[in-house]
């Protein structure tokens, strides 16, 4: 019972950063942009909001100057692949180089040190029912952001003319162009949407999930969480069951490497990553037919009058 | 007054040739600032970096030792995205390529093997590169999976592999513990050139193999095909070309240089197989490889000037204690700075006086 809850609770903490990244990725990619910079935006975001959060003392500010940076890396990927109209795979690429060189040179003064997490909810009574209580109404503030954030964007996209336009964008670009709507515009703040969701999930990692910062720490979760959103078909709803799957699969290999199973430490931290290739495998065969991604998806567009 | 961008009529020549040199000058400058942020003297800096590692015998021979890996990778991912195959798990295809010679260099130590043993190992390190590199084409030709995402997983997949390896089965026994096998016998090493220098034959591999990307792209149909493939899927597929099995040839030929660069590193500068290996030369090629505009002789040229930062970066933390991510910084910027320019072949800016009202029609 104990183990059962201890084992829920980590998979919810080690899923959070998946859902917060795949979100706004998901989003941006609606638009029809393909930002490959997740990676970088999170691991500034981790930085930044390490080191706003030990500055300060303040788990919201820390959030916050996590956001804001991974805002500040959209920009640069906007400014480049839609304002120059370069490559969309290059640029992301590039955004992750420099995000990694950069995160290490803010975050250098802040290796050692340590802050108090995030504070968990605490219902009286309600937060210690067993098993349920503390999984339901026990978490950090988080997890139920990221929750709350799906449910939001599902609301957006499907529910909010602004959605069908932004969506529109991604599908076909010369349509939307040409019906009026100012498809470079919709996509920088879509862009911008995904820098902050990127940015949080970077800072969740050192404000909640271990209270101090080191070098390289989100370890491909941006690479993770742009895999999740071909496995949910860029439906937010299916996001939810992804991240959650990809969290179990990263905390279920902690538990069997602790349990002391005959299987090397190094075979089973890697199943993550297999998965990711497995599942992008089985997936992207089920729909031989027709692809579900956004026509217009990773594609440059530039104006003509 | 707004500023738009527009399609140029034909490709500036002009601009494709100054468009690497334009971005490295403004590189140089981004750096100049961020130097003086980390309240460092820039002059003293760039000094360090870019013309110091130029004084001395011994730091030339180093440049072109990191060169040869990155000219390599670089040479193969060069391939893959003018065919618009986009494989960045070069540092994985790197990591299998070392450890699969590495395999041949482990059995056959002290067993007085003749020198059948680099070449085998080099052969091998090659296959497995290629092997590596071909997950995710198939998955990609076969399945439709992003290449992208696949071939960057299998980068931690090779990475904890070669860790399980040194720390478990091949761990040198008289290594006090280290996660490192022994050092490898003198027949399982690559030669230097001069004795006692640091430059290895892998370099000269590297030039040939330089000159044989510039034959295929430039004298063979396959690179012929190749480019159509990349340029104008459209025009190739009315052509007749495969563009399926364009991908599986480039994602190939890139996996096996990056297996061959890796298993040279080990079996050269290492002399032994450890984590950490490489600094980053995989992901690092492909800043070469966009510098160097995708053009075999513009990749050599790019490849020993990102070797120069590095050796530079090494440098300036030696003796100025700037840190060595700057060194990544400054390859990130450089990469954003080159693709920046390389839009300004295809299209130029134009201001115009007010954009034209759009009828948005009456809802």
């Amino acid at each position: 019972m104990e183990l059962t809850e201890a084992i829920i609770l980590s998979v919810l903490a080690a899923s959070t950063p998946l859902l917060l990244a795949a979100t706004g990725e998901l989003v941006a990619e609606r638009s029809g942009v393909l930002n490959l910079g997740v990676e970088g935006m999170m691991i500034v975001g981790a930085a930044c909001g390490f080191g706003g959060a030990w500055l300060t003392g303040s788990i919201i500010i820390g959030a916050l100057c996590g956001m804001f940076a991974g805002v500040l890396m959209s920009l640069l990927f906007a400014a480049m692949a839609l304002g120059l109209a370069v490559n969309q795979v290059a640029t992301g690429l590039a955004l992750t180089i420099f995000g990694v060189g950069l995160s290490g040179l803010i975050g250098a003064r802040f290796v050692g040190e340590r802050i108090t997490p995030a504070p968990h909810l605490h219902i009286p009574y309600v937060s210690d029912i067993p098993l349920i209580g503390r999984v339901l109404f026990g978490e950090d503030g988080f997890v139920y952001l990221s929750l709350a954030l799906v449910v939001a964007v599902w609301w957006f996209l499907y529910r909010m003319r602004a959605g069908l336009i932004l969506r529109a964008c991604g599908d076909n670009h010369v349509s939307a162009h040409a019906l009026g709507y100012p498809v470079l515009k919709i996509r920088m703040y879509a862009v911008m949407f995904g820098g902050a969701c990127a940015g949080l999930a970077g800072a969740y990692l050192p404000l909640a999930y271990t209270p101090f910062f080191i070098p390289g720490m989100t370890a491909g979760r941006g690479w993770i969480a742009l895999a999740l959103t071909v496995f949910a078909s860029w439906l937010p709803g299916r996001l939810v069951i992804g991240a959650y799957l990809f969290g179990a699969v990263t905390i279920l290999q902690l538990h069997a490497q602790g349990a002391g199973i005959g299987i090397p430490s190094q075979f089973m931290s890697s199943l993550p990553y297999l998965a990711t290739v497995i599942v992008l495998v089985l997936l992207s065969r089920a729909r031989t037919g027709g692809s579900t991604a956004p026509a217009a998806l990773g594609t440059v567009f530039v104006p003509d009058r | 007054m707004q500023l738009i961008l527009e399609k140029r009529a034909e490709r500036s020549r002009t601009v494709a040739l100054a468009s690497p040199l334009i971005a490295i000058g403004l590189t140089i400058v981004t750096m100049t600032i961020l130097f003086m942020v980390l309240g460092k003297n820039p002059i003293s800096a760039l000094y360090v970096y870019f013309i110091v590692p130029l004084a001395d015998g011994y730091s030339l021979q180093e440049i072109a030792v990191k060169a040869t890996p990155l000219v390599m990778i670089a040479i193969g991912l060069s391939l893959c995205y003018l065919a618009n195959a986009w494989n960045i798990g070069a540092e994985g295809q790197f990591l299998m390529g070392a450890v699969a010679g590495s395999w041949i260099a482990v059995k056959t130590q002290g067993t007085g093997a003749g020198h059948w043993v680099l070449p085998a190992m080099l052969l091998l390190g090659a296959l497995a590169g290629a092997l590596y590199a071909l997950i995710p084409a198939i998955c990609k030709v076969r399945f439709g999976a992003s290449e992208i995402l696949t071939s960057l997983m299998l980068v931690y997949v090779a990475d904890l592999l070669l860790d399980y390896l040194v720390r478990g089965p091949w761990r040198d026994p008289q290594g006090f513990n280290f996660p490192t096998t022994a050092e490898f016998d003198p027949v399982a090493t690559v030669p230097t050139l001069i004795e006692g220098g640091r430059l290895h034959l892998g370099s000269i591999l590297a030039l040939i193999v330089v000159a044989a990307g510039a034959v295929l792209l430039g004298k063979t149909i396959k690179g012929f095909e190749i480019r159509v493939v990349g340029a104008a899927p459209r025009a190739a597929r009315f052509g007749g070309f495969n563009a399926n099995q364009l991908i599986l040839l480039t994602f190939a030929i890139s996996g096996a240089l990056s297996g061959l660069a890796g298993i040279i590193e080990v079996a050269g500068p290492v002399g032994h197989l450890q984590p950490g290996i490489s600094p980053g030369y995989g992901f690092t090629a492909i800043i070469v490889a966009f510098l160097g505009r995708l053009n075999p002789i513009g990749i050599l040229i790019a490849g020993l000037f990102l070797a120069l930062t590095f050796i530079g970066g090494e440098q300036a933390q030696i003796t100025m204690k700037i840190p060595l991510d700057v060194t990544k910084v400054f390859q990130g910027i450089l990469l954003f700075y080159v693709l920046a320019c390389d839009s300004l072949i295809l299209y130029r800016f134009r201001i115009v006086s007010s954009s034209p009202q759009v009828a948005r029609g009456a809802h």
